[in-house]
């Protein structure tokens, strides 16, 4: 207990003395650095301030007081919250703010309040992917959950290899957008058009483009929520399925009078999920259409399968609009927000029903 | 009896025809990476003639220099494992700490990490990088195209959920376990990393199989922190990359794609039950 103390404090000081000097040689713009060989080199005023902040925690933590559950509190949060606030809270604070601004990616000259949101709301093609955005999530809503329904329904059914259909349903799923949308450009541009002779690629058409987009999100994501149906459809109790079968119900009136009722809870969760993660379609979009093709509109030419994930990184990145992109981001969450509250008022209407 | 032995052999024709239809772009791209480019064009529907062709394919791709298959599945793994690891011990620790003090910062904490998992990536991805640019010139630690930054931010990014999920773990676990740790004399460091770190294990696999995934295939992060040719590259975009500058030489790009698809395809034919169930779990709650 007694060498423990000044070991502790003596830890505790050196760290907060490298902590400062690292900052010091921060402040006054001195980066030293070392060279470990002539392509390689570390930053010493980094090591300094990862060294400071270790020695730092090891102090605390050896440091005798009764107080010690608390620094073990403090300690055990720290990763998590200081990683969570740099990536996430602090750069959606910035976010928020240079939406207000002309920033362009490095800094901002001035304040503009709302004029982006003025400049972004009277441009045709975000109004546009705007449209097409609400359009495919609606309908991708109602795609995926019918498919996945029936599949779910086709796999609680005395079927043979269950678990073969399972798991085949729910493999797209488990691969990323980039290389399945690849993957599906191909078969679009040249498996349909094989299979099909002398016909054109979906692709190149607005409407059917958008189509095909459809099936490949439908195709991907149906078995992931079927495995969700499925959990609730399993759920239904055995002994009231019995009941009703006793008093006569063929298998329609159980589903639409026992089983859609009893499950009404799952289907707010896969309703929600599914509108969620369409309107937030990127890599799909990304690798099957990228946008293309062109449409005229008016006197303008846009994009025609351009959804608002992908206008917002082309915005900031393709165009270097960062300020125009990241108010086009803002917006898109607030819409994010707006739907993911409605869902939380929804179940919680439902807990006080039952 | 007569009826219902039709209507199970009408199910088993539906479901078995849909799984084909389902499993076909696998297999399309299966044939079509034993291809030569020319065979392609000519149809590319047909089985192939000369199954070598996929060896010849694959030595093209995996040396080929935007792809280099080896070197970007060393980084998607090491990107994927490294932060895995750390998401799970942190976010436990994180948890366990919120939900164990009934305090009004704990609250307050706790409340910030759920409503966070609103906040989409876009809304932080442009201010992010500038975030880590800043903070890079500033303590010259490299955050942009390097490894630490990455994990860094796949921390920050699942930290949300994870706490989410296990905090409602820990919550069920009965408080006298640790009371009775307590009165034996462990610390209460102790008492975490013995007594609950290990009963957490089932929810651990929930949390590690979403953000697994999620981590393996993420494409928007890596492309914008690691850069599309940068000296880093994880998997997918090395996959976006090649085609970029491969256009239409579909023979080697659906070749690429079989390489990039396979790993987790073994991994879901060894894990299956884990998987859905973990992802089912991860969507319920």
């Amino acid at each position: 207990m007694k060498t423990k103390k000044p070991m502790a404090i003596g830890l505790l000081i050196l760290g907060i003395v490298s902590i400062l000097l690292a900052l010091y040689l921060d402040v006054t713009n001195l980066q030293l650095s070392y060279n470990l060989t002539a392509k390689t080199s570390f930053s010493i005023n980094g090591m300094l301030l990862i060294i400071g902040a270790l020695l730092v925690i090891v102090g605390m933590y050896t440091f005798p007081t009764r107080k010690h559950k608390k620094i073990i509190n403090i300690l055990f949060l720290f990763p998590l919250l200081f990683s969570f606030a740099v990536t996430v809270l602090v750069p959606f604070g910035f976010g928020i703010f240079y939406s207000m601004t002309d920033w362009n990616g490095i800094d901002f000259n001035k304040f503009v309040g709302i004029a982006n949101y003025v400049t972004m709301f009277k441009s045709a093609d975000y109004l546009y992917s705007l449209l097409i955005t609400v359009i495919f999530t609606v309908v991708n809503m109602i795609l995926v959950n019918f498919a996945a329904f029936a599949l779910a329904l086709l796999c609680t059914s005395k079927v043979k290899g269950k678990s073969f259909y399972q798991a085949a349903y729910f493999l797209p799923n488990l691969i990323g957008g980039i290389v399945l949308g690849y993957v599906w450009q191909f078969i679009f541009n040249k498996v349909f058009t094989t299979v099909i002779a002398g016909s054109d690629s979906m692709l190149t058409d607005p409407n059917l483009a958008m189509v095909a987009i459809l099936i490949v999100s439908t195709w991907q994501y149906a078995g992931y929520i079927m495995m969700i149906y499925l959990t609730g459809l399993t759920s239904v109790p055995k002994d009231v399925l019995e009941a009703a079968n006793v008093d006569g119900a063929n298998s329609w009136t159980t589903l639409l009078k026992i089983k859609v009722p009893m499950i009404a809870n799952t289907f707010t969760i896969c309703i929600f999920l599914t509108l969620v993660n369409s309107f937030k379609q990127f890599d799909l979009n990304l690798a099957i259409t990228n946008g293309a093709p062109a449409r005229v509109l008016g006197e303008k030419i846009i994009q025609s399968t351009e959804f608002l994930a992908l206008n917002i990184y082309n915005t900031a990145i393709g165009k270097n609009q960062y300020a125009l992109g990241q108010t086009k981001a803002v917006v898109f969450f607030v819409i994010l927000a707006a739907v993911s509250l409605t869902q939380v008022s929804i179940s919680k209407k439902r807990e006080v029903e039952m | 009896m007569k009826a219902q032995k039709r209507r199970r052999l009408i199910a088993d024709i539906v479901g078995c025809i849909i799984a084909i239809i389902v499993l076909m772009p696998f297999f399309l791209v299966l044939i079509n990476s034993a291809k030569s480019s020319a065979d392609i064009v000519v149809s590319p529907i047909a089985l192939p003639t000369n199954w070598g062709q996929m060896l010849t394919n694959m030595s093209n791709v995996i040396n080929n220099q935007n792809f280099s298959y080896w070197t970007s599945f060393a980084s998607s793994m090491l990107i994927t494992v490294v932060s895995l690891v750390l998401l799970i011990v942190f976010s436990s620790m994180a948890a366990w700490v919120l939900s164990r003090n009934k305090t009004k910062w704990s609250n307050v904490i706790f409340m910030i990490f759920v409503s966070a998992m609103v906040i989409p990536f876009q809304v932080v991805m442009l201010p992010l990088l500038s975030t880590f640019r800043g903070f890079s010139t500033f303590t010259g630690i490299q955050m942009l195209s390097s490894y630490k930054g990455i994990i860094f931010a796949y921390l920050g990014f699942g930290g949300s959920m994870s706490v989410f999920i296990l905090h409602g773990f820990i919550k069920n676990i009965p408080y006298e376990l640790e009371e009775a740790a307590w009165i034996d004399g462990c610390t209460p460091e102790g008492t975490f990393f013995r007594i609950i770190f290990p009963l957490l294990k089932p929810v651990q696999v929930t949390v590690l199989i979403l953000n697994g995934l999620w981590v393996w295939n993420d494409y928007l992060l890596p492309s914008l922190m690691l850069g599309l040719n940068g000296k880093i590259k994880t998997l997918p975009v090395a996959v976006s990359s090649f085609v970029g500058s491969y256009v239409k030489q579909w023979d080697l790009i659906l070749s690429a794609a079989f390489l990039a698809m396979i790993p987790i395809v073994v991994l879901f034919l060894f894990a299956q039950k884990q998987i859905i169930h973990g992802m089912v779990e991860g969507a319920i709650k």
